[in-house]
């Protein structure tokens, strides 16, 4: 909404207050970001000995080691999960009860589940050992989570092609599959790339919940650092640098091809814990927010 | 099944403690977060680049990476606030930027045609924004802040890495004591978590219908 339907255009009066209050408000940020550089400063969190790892050829290797596990986990949990997507997002769409009904069952289940749970179960299930172990119980538990949502996203997706598209297809005389296979996936994928990308910015912001399985990564590679040089502080700001970039670089991917392949259409995901769409495979109301 | 039942006094503290978490960090989460987006849709410039700012920042930070900031990072700052609060306030830093966006998009998915009407025959800035804007936007609002909520009932499991006792933890506990019934213990505390997701779910959908318009 534009807000220039709002309001008048201001007056001299509106903007010497509108100026009154960005500078009152730019002396509030400047004097909250001082303080909090001041009490940096004031208890030598900006010394040398706690900033200088991060420039050390050995500590940057680890912390490049944890960052390509991370990497490694988020491609393995979504390619995982693009699978479970694409097996589970048209199977609640199924005509036939005892394919939907479960499909709905295990989708609905993972995606009201916090994904700590279902990774330290996997964990204790494939042997709560570090190493490996520790990875694979990581990749396994954002498989599970993000292929149910993936699920959801795909189901949606499918039902974002115009009805018209399918009735055609069967008018032309295609069966159930090839329908799905020929007519609406690939249509759907295009609308749908947007949300599977800003997904992705989820799966790899959840890789750092290996730190609490001991999976290799950039968390636990931050844990080494932080608990050899004492330095919390600097190794999760320098953690959270690399995240934010490489989430930044995904927000873009999907700000682009939500314009270039996406466009108007729009996808209506059901909400978390909405329990109308059992029976018609559709959902009341719903949006699209990415956590 | 007998050792939910044999630890039920536990679970049930643990699971209060997850609700004390999401209950106070979801009510400051609605408050910063709306604060947030009055910042972001205000004519105040500076403001609203700080908004822009801290959004990016906090909604692109892994969770847990703010949560070792806050709660193991801050106390090297001199700043003791307690476990439960520190907690609270990292889990506040992150939601309110969903709440945020959450918000925007709300009041953003009000045609500009009800604007237009408004401002057409004759109502003031104020007017328009209480008697048409918002009372459309408060129900348009509602799934996508519930899906926020939802996600942060979801995150405070997290807070078990960070010395809270709350219900991740006790599986975790009760995984180390009974090998043989970890399934069931899983399943209780997935149900535990599942009841308080629904119940936000149902209690925004009374709100959706509450405030639907015609």
């Amino acid at each position: 909404m534009a807000a220039s339907v709002l309001f008048d255009t201001p007056g001299p009066k509106t903007r010497a207050r509108h100026r009154l209050y960005a500078f009152v408000s730019s002396a509030a940020l400047a004097v909250i970001i001082g303080l909090a550089l001041w009490q940096f400063w004031r208890k030598g969190q900006f010394a040398m000995e706690f900033w200088e790892p991060f420039v050390t050829p050995r500590i940057v290797n680890v912390l490049l080691e944890g960052l390509w596990q991370t990497l490694l986990a988020a491609a393995f949990a979504i390619l995982g999960a693009l699978v479970f997507g694409l097996i589970f997002g048209p199977g609640k769409l199924s005509d036939h009860r005892l394919i939907r009904w479960p499909s709905w069952l295990l989708v609905e289940f993972f995606r009201a589940v916090p994904l700590l749970i279902i990774i330290i179960a996997t964990w204790y299930v494939i042997g709560p050992r570090s190493g490996p172990h520790a990875f694979w119980a990581l990749v396994i538990g954002l498989v599970l989570y993000n292929g149910a949502v993936l699920s959801e996203i795909f189901r949606a997706g499918i039902n974002a092609v115009p009805q018209g598209q399918s009735e055609a297809a069967y008018a032309v005389g295609m069966r159930k599959s090839q329908v799905m296979q020929i007519i609406l996936l690939p249509q759907a994928f295009k609308i749908m790339l947007p949300a599977i990308i800003s997904q992705t910015v989820v799966a790899l912001k959840d890789t750092s919940l290996g730190y609490a399985v001991l999976a290799p990564g950039l968390t636990i590679a931050g844990k080494l650092v932080f608990n050899e040089f004492r330095n919390t502080l600097q190794t999760a700001f320098v953690i959270a640098v690399l995240y934010i970039l490489a989430n930044l670089v995904l927000t873009y991917l999907a700000t682009w091809a939500q314009k270039r392949f996406a466009g108007e259409h729009r996808i209506e995901v059901s909400a978390v814990g909405a329990i109308t769409d059992l029976s018609t495979g559709n959902s009341q109301s719903g949006a699209a927010t990415q956590f | 099944m007998q050792v939910l039942l044999d630890n039920s006094d536990k679970l049930l503290e643990a699971f209060f403690t997850t609700l004390r978490l999401f209950l106070v960090a979801g009510a400051l989460s609605l408050v910063f977060g709306t604060l947030l987006a009055a910042m972001r849709v205000g004519p105040i410039g500076i403001l609203n680049r700080a908004g822009a700012l801290y959004v990016t920042i906090f909604r692109n930070t892994p969770l847990l990476v703010l949560l070792l900031f806050v709660v193991f990072g801050l106390p090297k700052l001199g700043l003791q606030l307690g476990y439960f609060n520190m907690n609270v306030l990292a889990l506040t830093m992150y939601t309110s930027t969903f709440v945020c966006e959450a918000l925007r998009s709300g009041v953003n998915s009000i045609p500009l045609g009800q604007a237009e009407a408004a401002r057409s025959i004759g109502l003031g800035f104020n007017q328009t924004m209480a008697q048409v804007i918002l009372p459309q936007s408060f129900r348009a609002v509602v799934p996508p802040v519930a899906s926020v909520l939802i996600a942060l009932t979801k995150n405070t499991s997290l807070c078990s890495i960070f010395g809270m006792f709350e219900a991740t933890a006790a599986m975790k506990g009760l995984f180390n004591d009974n090998a043989t019934a970890r399934v069931w213990i899983f399943i209780g505390i997935a149900l535990g978590y599942i009841v308080i997701v629904e119940l936000i779910s149902v209690v925004a959908a009374g709100f959706e219908r509450r405030w639907r318009v015609a």
